[in-house]
């Protein structure tokens, strides 16, 4: 990661009356039972990561892991305990007033889980009211706004006010309003919990769909390790306000850290992480391939081509064959068998 | 015999896991206290003595004496400055005043340039109509015609018009002013806890007792009471935007930040309109309150309807009073209904069909452009401004026909229930009262507030129970506890009794709040006038007004708490095979409580503001002693008579809150 965007160093952020003195006494690194006991709650502990320009990255965990938590401290809306957060290089909490308001009308924005429009305005109102805060001319801010709610195809629906929207609908209103001021930074706050299942796989394709139009930086939060999966490109996995590990969809599945991480990944859809590569076989005498597929390619993709035939496939890479996949390997994946493979 | 009795507290208070002795115990005291022969108890505990009375009456008015004559600030006095506030506050007043009733013009009497006459009648109606329907509708229109209508046919347009300046100036005031208030709490935690006790106080405090300080800060006239007015409905404006900003969720906060909002840009972009609904609600107390006032203000000579009930009352002219008094209930609910639906209005879906919202759009424009132009017509030819005498009507002769022959016909009637509750009621619950050695009452409340809240609770109660006896007001406030006592019972009886029997029967309630809704629309003023004209001044006619205002919240308050039993819990019982009767008395009533404790607090709280009132007719209580203050312009007696009168309400109040709050713990409920 040669140029994160966003990054935090040791941050920690507790909960309790007395929670900056047991920094400074350097307790933070106590564990959770310890805390406890001086009557503070961590929400947050030690947390370390960066996050690359145009990268999707996902903060999973279950409710109380810390992650909203995390979320706000990132966004700069709560401020850590200890550590710092960093900014295109600069610590948030060491800016002025006036610069932070400055990167957050132009630089970041944010959809919040259960939506935060404005009851009184309409969502014509609601998508410009980012640039109204700016202080843009009416007319600039609704061409602005419009194009916006055409984008997350809402459409004719500007004259309508919040309460007469169905929750999708609100959270596209959500998200046209967040790309308003065309930040770099996005955060997603669990945009999609609130939403009916039908409805949150749609949303979901509609962030991809937008993520491929507009290479936007991306801090996605979530519960659910199914949708971390479709969106991500790393997952951070969160457990008692401490990560429990970074990495890709497929690493988590192939190399849990702990047993927390196993336990969480042992139901995924594997077809869909694991790549070829990682249930390859080596290649060994056979020359006689039905086909090739890509090293990179998700098993998804190519598993129906592989069950249909007799002889196994070529993984290959920059032009090299570097092993094989038969029918047995796509068997194994699929009912979810383990197998030791050369990662 | 005396010490034993009053050292029983004290061996109670040790023993207090045997706490359901201690209520029957005190009482029992109390019954031996009262019928001990006279002379058994030494002088100075039934009587507080003259010698230890603490002058603070004379001592406030001597020092507002000097604020007003002395007091300097070095380049100004404080005159001068309370004088320049009332000078600004009176320019919206006279403001209103004159388009709504004097006539826009300047100059003062001989020499009046008249520029335009006062907005006639006709014009008025037309754009109060055009109002109603563009707020609530074709309804609230069909009902601000027929209300406004009322005004003019029935010869009250101008004394109404008088009344509605001021309400609409003073509510705004009020409304801005506890916005900016609630704000501040919201903002600065120390301004809230400054400002806490002070709400407390203007709204148990009795509006007599500060509408002297502000005559004599402000000058005689109506800014003054426009001050006062707006003190007293200032403070639930302040209470909900305090709530209702609090209330906003923190996400819409966060989205704030996000975006990068300023404090200022925070506040009146977001958080001031997404908790517009609920501000309403606390505009619509603030109009309430304010023609409340306003009426008892307008007594005092500042004109309008209230003084014009007042003066047919001291006529005895029953008719001509109750069409004033019928006039300020219109008022109330035209001003009700209007300020609600602005309220909802807010929270509906707008018009989406352009075809209607253009004619909805044309026909309000053409309304005003009529009502503008007939304006115009009348500044011409002033002639046609006033309505027509000959088109005026008046049931007056008929009411005043009516309340004489019922007072012919049945006078022995009349005269026999007002006796019998005076001989079995009223005087017996008076001696009893009376006859009570103060330093009991003190011990008792001191209990009272230990066993319910605690030591600070009870440092609080005698407290301010020794700053009535310390004053030298017991006697008087023993009156005020014995007709407010008595009112609150029979209300909280009618109230609890209805409240249950409406609760789960749908029908019944509508009907029920239908007429609660209109005795709490209606200003406490009214409320004395068929009363009086059928049971003459007095005590008990006092105390039939007294609770007539205050059921309301007895009523609604049990009938929420009651239908408010979880549905589960229902089914439970039934389940259990209870039979109506034991879901009622085993599980409903008893989860009910906090919720009926809380009701009767409300009580208590209208019945003293209502006490206040009755002064009017004749009570010789605190409310008396207040206005008779006022009268005689000794604003050191005013003021404490008023803070003895705030200070029952403040012990009732917290007394009732902590009963509550400690059946709800005890319950499990809440919390």
């Amino acid at each position: 990661m040669t140029d994160p965007i966003l990054a935090c160093r040791n941050v920690s952020k507790l909960f309790g009356a007395d929670a900056g003195r047991a920094v400074r006494d350097g307790r933070v690194t106590a564990g959770a039972a310890e805390l406890a006991a001086v009557g503070l709650i961590p929400a947050v502990l030690d947390v370390e990561l960066s996050i690359g320009r145009g990268e999707t990255f996902v903060i999973m965990g279950l409710s109380g892991s810390g992650k909203s938590t995390l979320v706000r401290c990132l966004a700069g809306l709560a401020q850590p305990t200890a550590g710092e957060i960093l900014f295109e290089g600069r610590d948030l909490f060491a800016m002025s007033e006036a610069e932070l308001i400055r990167i957050r009308r132009h630089k970041m924005g944010m959809v919040f889980q259960n939506f935060a429009l404005l009851p009184h305005l309409t969502v014509l109102g609601n998508v410009a009211f980012p640039l109204d805060v700016q202080g843009r001319p009416r007319a600039a801010r609704e061409a602005r706004a419009r194009e916006m709610i055409s984008l997350v195809g809402l459409t004719g629906r500007e004259d309508h006010f919040p309460r007469e929207l169905s929750g999708g609908q609100q959270q596209r209103v959500g998200i046209a309003r967040s790309l308003a001021v065309g930040p770099d930074l996005w955060f997603l706050d669990e945009p999609f919990s609130a939403l009916d299942p039908l409805i949150r796989r749609e949303m979901q394709d509609e962030v991809l769909r937008l993520q491929a139009l507009l290479k936007k930086t991306i801090v996605f939060i979530t519960h659910d390790f199914d949708e971390a999966v479709r969106v991500a490109d790393r997952i951070a996995i969160m457990k008692d306000g401490r990560i429990a590990q970074i990495g890709t969809a497929e690493e988590l599945v192939l190399n849990p850290a702990t047993d927390y991480v196993r336990a969480f990944t042992r139901d995924a859809p594997r077809a869909k992480i694991l790549t070829a590569r990682s249930v390859m076989a080596p290649v060994g005498e056979t020359t006689d391939f039905a086909g090739e597929v890509a090293a990179g390619a998700r098993i998804a993709a190519f598993a129906h081509d592989v069950e249909q035939s007799d002889k196994p496939f070529a993984v290959v890479k920059d032009g090299r064959v570097i092993g094989i996949v038969d029918r047995l390997a796509m068997i194994d994946v699929l009912v979810g068998r383990e197998r030791k493979t050369a990662a | 015999m005396s010490l034993t009795a009053v050292g029983e507290p004290a061996a109670e208070r040790r023993r207090a896991p045997l706490g359901w002795l201690l209520w029957p115990a005190l009482l029992a005291a109390t019954v031996v206290l009262v019928s001990l022969p006279a002379g058994a108890l030494p002088a100075w505990m039934t009587r507080y003595p003259a010698a230890w009375q603490v002058p603070v009456a004379a001592e406030i008015s001597a020092f507002m004496r000097w604020l007003m004559e002395s007091a300097t600030f070095g380049v100004f006095t404080v005159r001068e400055l309370t004088r320049g506030i009332a000078w600004v506050l009176d320019l919206p007043l006279a403001a209103a005043k004159a388009v709504l009733a004097g006539g826009i013009g300047w100059g003062r009497g001989a020499e009046t340039v008249s520029l335009a006459p006062a907005i006639p009648w006709f014009s008025a109606l037309i754009a109060g109509v055009a109002a109603g329907y563009w707020a609530g509708g074709a309804r609230l229109a069909l009902l601000m015609g027929a209300g406004l209508g009322y005004l003019a046919v029935f010869g009250q347009w101008p004394s109404a018009m008088v009344t509605l300046a001021s309400v609409l100036v003073s509510s705004a005031l009020g409304a801005a002013g506890g916005l900016l208030i609630g704000l501040a709490c919201v903002r600065w935690r120390w301004v809230e806890r400054a400002v806490s006790p002070l709400l407390d106080l203007a709204q148990t405090m009795p509006v007599f007792a500060y509408l002297l300080p502000m005559l004599i800060l402000f000058g005689f006239g109506p800014v003054s009471a426009m001050i006062a007015t707006i003190v007293y409905a200032m403070p639930p404006m302040i209470r909900v935007t305090t709530l209702a900003i609090r209330a906003v969720p923190p996400e819409i906060r966060e989205l704030g930040a996000m975006t990068g909002c300023t404090r200022a840009q925070l506040t009146w972009k977001m958080l001031v309109p997404s908790a517009l609904p609920a501000l309403m609600v606390g505009v619509n107390q603030v109009i309430m309150l304010s023609l409340n006032v306003v009426i008892i203000a307008s007594m005092i000579g500042a004109g309008g309807l209230g003084f014009d009930v007042l003066a047919a009352l001291r006529r005895l002219d029953i008719g001509a009073g109750l069409e004033a008094g019928l006039a300020i209930t219109v008022l109330a609910i035209l001003l009700d209904r209007f300020a609600q639906a602005l309220a909802t209005k807010s929270a509906r879906a707008p018009e989406r069909d352009p075809e209607r919202a253009a004619r909805k759009r044309r026909l309000l424009t053409g309304a005003f452009w009529v009502a503008a132009l007939l304006w115009l017509a009348a500044a011409l030819k002033p002639d046609i401004a006033g309505y027509p005498e000959a088109l005026r009507l008046s049931t007056a002769p008929y009411w005043n026909d009516l309340v004489r022959w019922i007072n012919v016909t049945f006078f022995s009637t009349l005269e026999a229930i007002r006796a019998w509750a005076f001989l079995n009621l009223l005087a017996p619950v008076k001696r009893f009262a009376l006859a009570l050695p103060w330093v009991w009452v003190v011990a008792l409340v001191g209990i009272a507030g230990y066993r319910l809240g605690g030591f600070r609770l009870a440092a609080l109660t005698v407290a301010l129970s020794l700053f009535i006896a310390a004053v030298g007001l017991w006697q008087v406030a023993m009156l005020t506890v014995y007709l407010c006592g008595l009112a609150v019972v029979v209300a909280a009886l009618i109230g609890v009794a209805v409240g249950v029997a409406s609760a789960t029967r749908p029908r019944l309630w509508r009907a029920v709040e239908t007429v609660i809704d209109l005795l709490q629309t209606l200003p406490s003023f009214v409320y004395l006038i068929p009363i009086v004209m059928l049971f003459r001044v007095g005590d008990f006619t006092a105390l039939i007004a007294i609770v007539l205002y205050a059921v309301a919240p007895a009523i609604r308050y049990t009938a929420h708490g009651v239908a408010r039993t979880p549905p589960a819990l229902v089914d439970a019982s039934v389940m259990n095979g209870c039979t109506r009767r034991q879901i009622l008395t085993r599980v409903r009533l008893p989860l009910a409580l906090p919720e009926i404790l809380l009701g009767i607090n409300q009580t208590v709280m209208l019945a003293l503001s209502m006490l206040v009132i009755t002064a009017l007719v004749g009570t010789r209580d605190l409310g008396q002693e207040t206005y008779s203050a006022l009268a005689k312009a000794d604003i050191g007696k005013g003021l404490v008579a008023g803070l003895c009168v705030a200070f029952i309400g403040i012990i009732a109040d917290r007394l009732i809150s902590a009963a509550a709050e400690r059946t709800k713990r005890r319950m499990g409920l809440g919390r």
